[in-house]
This record gives structure tokens, sequence and C-alpha cells, in this order.
């Protein structure tokens, strides 16, 4: 039975204070619910120019080409949306539960309210953030782009997404998630919630490109139907105070498939606790979990989890990360757990430095130590990436070479 | 072109090499015999300055400058270019951008990698997954771009099958010799070679002017190399081991 929104706003405020199961507490008395009312933009170039430069770094377009579709929330006002075609929509959350009764059947039924303090807070504060929806059978070729962006000192901004990909539908959507210049301190709050129906296929990527002092905690749920896949990619190579997050694919249709990388960087001062976790609850689902973290001098948490709960299920985790400077930290936490017999799951995890041979190898062609070693990270976090946007590829290879890389 | 003179090089402790001399002159080849474990490798990781190799006592002379301990990029830069026997993989890393950050002004790279068959092995990852002679292409592939005027070539046909000899070595003998046929050209503008051959196959295909023979970390005798080669596949290695002509 499903819980009606009174009985879920019950849950939320019980849960309003309840501690998350990972990463530091963060105080939300200290922090201001983010402004909801903004002017509106009829396009994005609309948008001053320091404005346009911040959105491209997190890779949103402010032209919108090459993007079927475009949506710009500013602390917690829908400042943007557009689309470019019938058959891919793209709107606010709070318009769409507006526009169709039937988004109550999507709202806050795949992240529970009652999760931890931040999805309480972000239930009851009654956030908006996109929706996006594939029309049966579209097969969209180019992504939608959105951007989450922190305009406010001191600011809490609660996002609540919705993606649904229809049967047989294809959508790539691109986020970049990042800040204003000189708001240093603030936190994000985001909640995802995706359903991917029949044959239906997401590409999901996402740029965190935060500032020193920010906290962000985004709650993802993804819903996976039969035959179809989800492709998650993750990157955050920036300074950022703390990051936790566990998003979540389940794989609820049989020979389902579901895909998470990861790339970060974790900077002197930064936490990054970051997890994917596939539950394989439906025959013959395969899964597969690629993370690949830096420190520079940070923490860096990778966790990982598979869950298998179907015959014939074939699944596997690989964690790597690098330790560039002394104080860094690294820590892998792989998990697998299966309660039938027929499954075949893996992991793989290692940390520690490069290899010395690698580096020597490069450095034997001629080029220097710092070349070399630029040349073996540009490759590791590669691995974590492949298959992501050429263009956006190459705003992380200016992001991995602005970033201090050296052997410590 | 290269001089060694009394080197004694010891790894993690133990001496792998011990009072070495030996030199190629410039725009000929000179090739290594020996037997497995006898320090052949040793000799020219150290020449290209891996730092595992810790060099005790002795020098290296390379175009006549002191290069004993000069960083290996630097070795590199004024042109030694080594081919290694195992080289290790680099995940991630896909050999075609390797090939362009080598040599920055490489116009042609499918052209060249096309002339080593590599064409197919540019978007892949440098040594992941290749066979025994595509690894060698490959190295030969990279030190094309390098374009260095002494070649440190470490058994170029181990683990190759019989047509992918030929290819390699062909290949290699265009690096060295290019289209120089006159011998005194040859001592100005050849490219010079010390190459390791344990079976001395590269011999059908390049010409070397002088053969070492090196045993229990040190060279056990030197002269013209097919007559070393022949003594060598009529009596094997063990003879030379015992050999005191030295």
């Amino acid at each position: 039975m499903q819980d009606s929104l009174s009985s879920l706003k019950k849950k939320a405020e019980a849960a309003k204070a309840k501690k998350a199961a990972y990463g530091e507490d963060i105080d939300l008395e200290n922090y201001d619910i983010a402004p909801k009312n903004a002017p509106e933009a009829e396009s994005l170039e609309d948008l001053d120019n320091d404005l346009q430069r911040t959105l491209l770094s997190a890779g949103v377009v402010p032209t919108g080409e090459g993007r079927v579709g475009s949506f710009l929330l500013l602390d917690n006002a829908v400042v943007h949306r557009s689309q470019k075609e019938e058959s891919i929509e793209v709107m606010s959350t709070q318009q769409a539960l507006k526009k169709y009764n039937w988004v109550n059947d999507y709202y806050w039924k795949a992240v529970p309210p009652d999760t931890d303090k931040y999805t309480a807070t972000t239930f009851l504060e009654n956030a908006d953030g996109y929706f996006i929806r594939a029309l049966p059978g579209t097969k969209a070729k180019m992504p939608v782009q959105t951007c989450l962006l922190l305009g406010s000192r001191n600011a809490a901004q609660t996002v609540h997404n919705i993606v649904i990909v229809e049967e047989g539908a294809e959508l790539e959507v691109v986020t970049g998630c990042t800040t204003k210049p000189g708001v240093e301190k603030a936190l994000h709050l985001g909640i995802s919630e995706f359903y991917i129906k029949k044959g239906g296929k997401l590409t999901f990527t996402m740029i965190h490109n935060w500032a020193e002092q920010v906290g962000v905690r985004p709650r993802t749920v993804v819903i996976v139907g039969e035959g179809a896949t989800y492709v998650n990619n993750y990157v955050c190579l920036k300074p950022v105070k703390s990051i936790q997050m566990y998003p979540t694919a389940r794989l609820e249709g049989k020979e389902s498939f579901g895909r998470f990388n990861t790339v970060a960087i974790a900077h002197p001062g930064s936490e990054i606790d970051i997890g994917s976790k596939v539950v394989l609850s439906a025959p013959k689902a395969r899964a597969e979990i690629v993370s690949r973290s830096i420190t520079t001098g940070g923490k860096s948490i990778a966790r990982g989890r598979l869950v298998g709960e179907a015959p014939g299920i074939r699944a596997h985790l690989e964690c790597k990360g690098l330790i560039l400077q002394e104080n860094g930290i690294q820590l892998a936490i792989p998990e697998l757990e299966a309660s039938v017999p027929d499954v075949e799951m893996t992991h793989e995890a290692a940390v520690g430095k490069i290899a010395k041979d690698q580096i020597e190898y490069i450095m034997a062609r001629g080029l220097s130590e710092t070349e070399a070693v630029g040349i073996i990270i540009r490759g590791f976090l590669e691995v974590g990436i492949r298959g992501i946007p050429e263009e956006l590829k190459k705003e992380i290879d200016k992001a991995i070479s602005a970033t201090e890389l050296s052997l410590g | 072109m290269l001089e060694i003179k009394d080197l004694t090089v010891e790894v993690g402790g133990r001496t792998v090499l011990r009072d070495v001399n030996l030199s190629v002159m410039s725009g000929y080849t000179s090739v290594l015999f020996g037997p497995n474990g006898s320090g052949k490798s040793s000799l020219l990781m150290t020449i290209m300055g891996f730092s595992e190799y810790h060099v005790k006592k002795g020098q290296i002379l390379f175009k006549g400058e002191d290069i004993t301990h000069l960083p290996m990029y630097e070795r590199a830069k004024m042109g030694i270019g080594i081919m290694m026997q195992r080289p290790p993989n680099l995940v991630g890393v896909k050999l075609g951008d390797l090939v362009r950050v080598i040599e920055k002004n490489t116009n042609d790279l499918y052209q060249l990698a096309a002339s080593l068959r590599m064409e197919k092995f540019l978007e892949r990852d440098v040594n992941v997954g290749f066979s025994g002679g595509e690894i060698k292409r490959s190295e030969l592939l990279q030190l094309t771009a390098q374009n260095p005027c002494l070649y440190l070539l470490d058994e170029p046909e181990s683990g190759v099958d019989l047509e992918s000899i030929e290819r390699i070595g062909n290949a290699i003998k265009m690096l060295l010799s290019g289209s120089l046929g006159c011998a005194g050209k040859k001592s100005i503008d050849g490219k010079s070679a010390l190459i390791i051959t344990h079976t001395g196959q590269i011999l059908d295909y390049i010409e070397a002017d002088r053969g070492y023979v090196m045993c229990n970390g040190t060279i056990s005798c030197s002269g013209n190399p097919r007559e070393l080669l022949q003594e060598i596949r009529k009596r094997g290695y063990e003879e030379c081991v015992k050999c005191k002509i030295r």
C-alpha cells in the first residue's frame, strides 16, 4: 500500500532530526533556506557573463546548443526551463504535479522522506527541481541539461528532481551543480527519483563543481524496469567541504542493467564519501560499479554495495584509489550481499600510490616526472568516465590540468 | 656514441653488473649475447637510468658526456630510447595519446601506426591485452615517435611469432639505417643501437658490427657478432661461462 501524502508528512516530521547513516552530521540550523524567488530568464544567454561562465564550467551550455532541453534552478527558484521537442518534457517538479495528477505516483515513491533529516527537510520544504520525461519510444539524440546553482551565502538549497523514461525511450541528462563566485559556504540537499520503464535507457551524468565550504547531501534512488538500462556518471574534481551520497539503483525488471561510474578528487580539507549501490532483485539483472578516486590531502571514502536477490545475476564492483599526498586518506569499502545461490558477484579494490614502473616507462620516452604522473592520473580517471560526452571530457581534462597533482 | 667504463651496478643491494666495459660507435650496432639472468637487461635499464639500478662504480658516457647520474628523461631528450622486454600496462592511457605526447609534431600518426600495423591499437590502452608481437610493435611505434639516436632494444624477437619477427626485424632495420646505403654516411647520420638477443635471430635483418657476450654480470668476451653467434649456437652459453679468455 502506498503512503498518502499526509502520512508521508508525518514520517518526515518525525525524521527532522534523524542523523544520516554516513557522513558528518550537518547542523541545518546554521543555514537559511535558500530564496524561492528569482527573476526568470527566457534564455540562459540572458544571464550575466560571470554566471554563464560558471554554468559552462559545470558542463552547462548557455546557448543550449547540442541540448534538447535546459533547466536552471538558482537557489530554490526555477529561473529557466526550455524544451525543443514535444516528446521530451522539461519542467519543474511542482509544475508537473499541477499538470499531471499521476505524478503523485512517482513523488516521494522511490526515496522515503524519512530516510534522514536531509530528505525530511527537503520534503517539508515542498522542494522544487527538474521534472524530465521522455515519452514512450522517444529516443533523444541530444542530452537535456540541468543546472543546480547555489547563489546565496549560507543558503540551504533543497531540490527534488523526478526523471521518467517511458517504455522503450532513451534519454540522456547532464547535470551541473555549482556555486556562484563568492558563495563559499552553503548547503545542497538534493532528492532525485528516476524511473526507467521497460526497455528504456537513461544516462545520467552529474558534474559537481562546488566551493570549499559547501556541504552536499544528495539522495538518489533509481527504479529500473524490465530490460531497461541505467548509466550513472559522476564527476567531482573541485574542492568541497563535505559530500556524502550513496545513490541506489533498484533493478526490479528482469534483464535490466545498472552501471555507476565515479571519478572524484579529495582536496585538502575535503571529505568525500561517495558510494554506489545496486540492488538486483530481478532474474538475469546485471550491474557494474567502477570508482576512481584520488586524494591530494583530503579524505576519500569509496563505498560500493551490490545486493543479489534473484537468480542469474552478474555484477562486478571495482574501486581504486590513489594517494598522491602524505595527508590523504583513502577508504575503500566494497560490499557484496547475495541471498540466492545462482549469482556471480565479484569485487576488486585497491588503494596506494602510482606504480613507479609506469612513471618511469613514460619518462623513458623523454617526459618529465610531472608530465608522466599527469598522463597516468588522466588515464586512471579516464577509466571511471568512459562513455561520457566528449565535450565534458574536455572540461574534465581542464580540471585535471588545473589540479595540483604531484607525487608529494 | 656510447661508452661504458668499469660499470658496477646494484639492485636492492645485490650486485647485478660488475666492471662492465662496452662501447657502441656512432652509426653502428652492437649486440649483446648472454644466458638468461646474466645481466643484459640490467645493463640496458642502467643506461636508460631506471631508478632501481644504482651505479656503484664506473661511468656511462653518451656523446662524450658523462650521463651516469642524469635523470632518465634528460637521457631520453639527449637521444637515448629503449624498447623494454616487458613494459608495464598503462590502464586508461591510449597508445595514440601517448605517441602524440612523445612527439608533439606527429602529423600523420595514423600512417606511422599503419606502417607497423598498429593503427587499430591507437585507441587501445597501452600494452593492455597486447600479444608479444603487439607489444614490440607498440614499443617501436613509440620509439619512432621519439626518434632517438641510440636505440636500446631488449630482445626484440622474444615472444613473437615468425611472421611478426620479420615485420619487426625490417622495421628495426628501417629505423636504424633508413635509406642510408653508404657506410661513410651511416657513421655520420645513421642511428646507433645496442641490441640484446638471446637467440641471434635479429641478425637476419640488421647489420651488427660488434658482439659482446655477458655472463654473470660482466662482459666475458667480444668480437664479430656472427662468429660469436656461430660459436654460441654450436657450444651453448655454458662454454662462455666457463671460458676465461678475458
